[in-house]
């Protein structure tokens, strides 16, 4: 009986712990598949040009331009508007009353809506009510804003990533010690001054980790902008806030499904790929060193 | 002094009804679009005179009942429907379509289909939107997109689930420490390198292990799905395992038990809700992926049981097609009212796991039942 119950013991700890080897297991073969395929072709001037003869050589600069270029308009849009949602839930709102409570579940529902919706809505919202009343009004109705563009694309993909910044921020905002707050206000600073000469300060690393997680998580995001305006191949870089521009995870996606020919450009798809785990992980990292840094503060 | 800390308060509170907004207007702005499916091309004609508009929509409300029964007829009718109906797509010849408005709006609801989606049509077994004959029939989406859910959430859930119990009941703490952020990791990698990794690596592998005609199917789009869904699971899970109080392992470990026991026959039962939810949020997850399984599962829209057919889903039918429609088209409308079927779906299970947390859970843990 003993034994037989042992064994069960064994069989079943033995279960977990395999379930974690398989998952990592799993983590490490992706790295490493993707690091093989794609580090023979990344290079500095694989980075630094464009793509030639129909995308099947040369580089992935406008691609990568494009990125950056949305994930600033995006980070412009989304830390304020974060900080500012944070900032109310954590100072101002009660966190009994139901307002507090509505907004809390809002940024948990958008943190949780597909990101193709976040596409859906900017086509619908964006580029057909807001772009299509715009040009009525100033351009007389010739298709200027009517249309995908990285204005839109940076959007909506601030949309998406809205709920990371305010978690990041409230979670940092909550950090700052309460005596810092009372000592402020016995001194008699009034709550706006508080906030800003001694609460914002202190959260100021939470912003910096929110904005980077945020740049991570739209920089490798593609369904929001695949039909608000990312582009499959452009001969130039964008130039104003109505251009189109091309994205380092759209370019995966068309290079590995819709190129002419898939085999031979499989080196640059991995290594696009490759581009992109980087981007993304380096981002990742920074945002846990300085979190990490954050808590040892505190 | 004052004003400005009136006005801060009143700026920071508005903005932060923004994402409250923000929900709204995303329902509202996508479920707005799929309204020329219920209300019947006869709206897109209406743009042209005021006076027409209520002669026209009138016609179309008056003639709604009769249509569902006529609809089903022969396909010359509706064909013929049809080439109408794209005339009065574009702008351009709202002017030539105004004069006959009236009349050909009758003709059209007379002899079938017109643009009108019924929701006999959306039940359908075929979605072939681009074709002489268009059909919208969800139902191979919706049974794919279930397919592919079933199958990540067979894979993901026991891995995660096992793999949290292991991290907060078995494994030591310096082992825990590495555990959490190795598996965490996963929910960095981007969805389309995922895709990428299942389409060019994954969906090779597989087919040489199972020996399956087609590369692209149900079961790689399904595999790659739950490695996008085992993060969330297994923090989720993980977070709640830890939260069971200790009192409980402890009163357990006294009375006798083992570990194990006491990890599956205490911890395990004490923190189900939570499982529950989590499994739910995964379920979330994979219902709205969309690059995973537009590139990985081939996605042709088949009704079929078995795993390893191609399946096209309710996501990336919207991601493959919405770049190709022409504004205001029916097939437009649609692709809509499938964004919003999914963003319910995808509402109503977050809304369900975070109560279900909320009420079940707390009260549970807190030792209230």
């Amino acid at each position: 009986m003993k034994k037989i119950q042992k064994l069960t013991g064994g069989v079943m700890m033995g279960a977990t712990g395999l379930s974690v080897v398989i998952i990592i297991a799993v983590i490490v073969i992706m790295l490493i598949v993707i690091i093989i395929g794609g580090k023979d072709t990344l290079s500095w001037k694989f980075l630094t040009s464009f793509p030639q003869d129909g995308m099947t050589k040369g580089g992935i600069f406008p691609a990568l331009y494009g990125t950056a270029l949305m994930v600033i308009i995006m980070s412009v849009a989304a830390v304020p508007f974060g900080a500012i949602t944070a900032l109310y839930l954590t100072e101002y709102a009660r966190e009994s009353s139901w307002i507090a409570k509505t907004v809390q579940f809002a940024v948990r529902t958008l943190s949780m809506v597909p990101s193709i919706i976040f596409g859906l809505f900017g086509l619908g919202f964006f580029i057909k009510f807001v772009g299509g009343g715009m040009d009525k009004i100033f351009s007389g109705g010739k298709l200027i804003w009517a249309q995908p563009n990285i204005l839109w694309a940076s959007l909506t993909m601030a949309l998406l990533t809205l709920p990371v910044v305010i978690v990041s921020v409230e979670e940092s905002i909550k950090a700052v010690p309460r005596d810092l707050r009372d000592a402020s206000l016995a001194l008699g600073a009034t709550k706006w001054q508080t906030i800003r000469k001694v609460v914002l300060p202190g959260a100021r690393s939470g912003i910096l980790t929110g904005t980077i997680l945020a740049i991570s998580r739209g920089a490798g995001e593609v369904a929001p902008i695949l039909f608000t305006g990312a582009a499959y191949y452009l001969a130039t870089l964008p130039h104003s806030l109505s251009d189109q521009f091309m994205s380092l995870g759209y370019h995966i996606y068309i290079m590995s499904t819709q190129s002419v020919n898939v085999d031979q450009t499989l080196p640059i798809q991995f290594a696009t790929t490759l581009v992109l785990l980087l981007l993304t992980f380096t981002l990742n990292f920074v945002a846990v060193l300085i979190r990490s840094r954050l808590r040892r503060a505190h | 002094m004052r004003p400005s800390e009136f006005f801060a308060e009143k700026i920071i509170t508005g903005v932060a009804f923004l994402s409250i907004a923000i929900i709204i207007l995303i329902f509202l702005f996508v479920f707005r679009e799929t309204l020329p499916i219920f209300s019947g091309k006869a709206v897109k004609k209406t743009e042209v005179t005021s006076v027409k508009q209520e002669t026209s929509g009138a016609a179309a409300t008056y003639q709604n009942e009769n249509k569902q029964e006529v609809y089903g007829g022969s396909e010359p009718e509706v064909q013929a429907a049809k080439q109408e109906v794209y005339g009065a797509t574009s702008n351009s010849e709202d002017t030539l379509v105004s004069g006959e408005a009236g009349v050909s709006s009758y003709k059209e609801d007379e002899s079938g289909e017109g643009n009108r989606v019924t929701v006999k049509g959306l039940a359908g077994k075929v979605w072939m939107p681009v074709s002489d004959n268009p059909r919208y029939g969800l139902l191979p989406l919706i049974v794919g997109t279930f397919k592919i859910t079933i199958i990540a959430i067979l894979f993901a859930a026991p891995l995660a689930i096992l793999a949290a119990l292991f991290s907060a009941a078995f494994a030591p703490r310096w082992m825990r420490e590495f555990i959490k952020p190795a598996i965490e990791i996963l929910a960095g990698f981007p969805s389309v390198v995922i895709g990428f990794f299942a389409l060019i690596v994954m969906a090779t592998f597989f087919q040489h292990l199972f020996g399956y005609e087609t590369r692209l199917n149900a079961f790689v789009g399904g595999v790659a799905m739950a490695l996008a869904a085992i993060p969330i699971i297994f923090t989720v899970t993980e977070d709640v395992m830890t939260a069971v109080p200790s009192t409980y392992k402890e009163a357990s470990l006294a009375l006798g038990a083992s570990k194990w026991q006491t990890a599956f026959f205490v911890t395990l039962p004490a923190a189900a809700p939570g499982i529950f939810a989590a499994v739910l949020l995964g379920i979330g997850r994979i219902f709205g992926e969309t690059m995973i399984v537009l590139m990985a599962t081939g996605n042709a829209a088949l009704i079929s049981m078995n795993p390893f057919d191609s399946v096209r889903t309710l996501s990336a039918t919207i991601g493959a097609e919405m770049a190709e429609v022409v504004f205001g088209d029916t097939h437009y409308s649609v692709l809509f009212l499938i964004g919003t079927l999914l963003f319910v779906f995808t509402f109503a299970l977050n809304a369900t796991a975070e109560f279900y947390v909320k009420g079940r859970l707390m009260t549970r843990l807190q030792g209230k039942t």
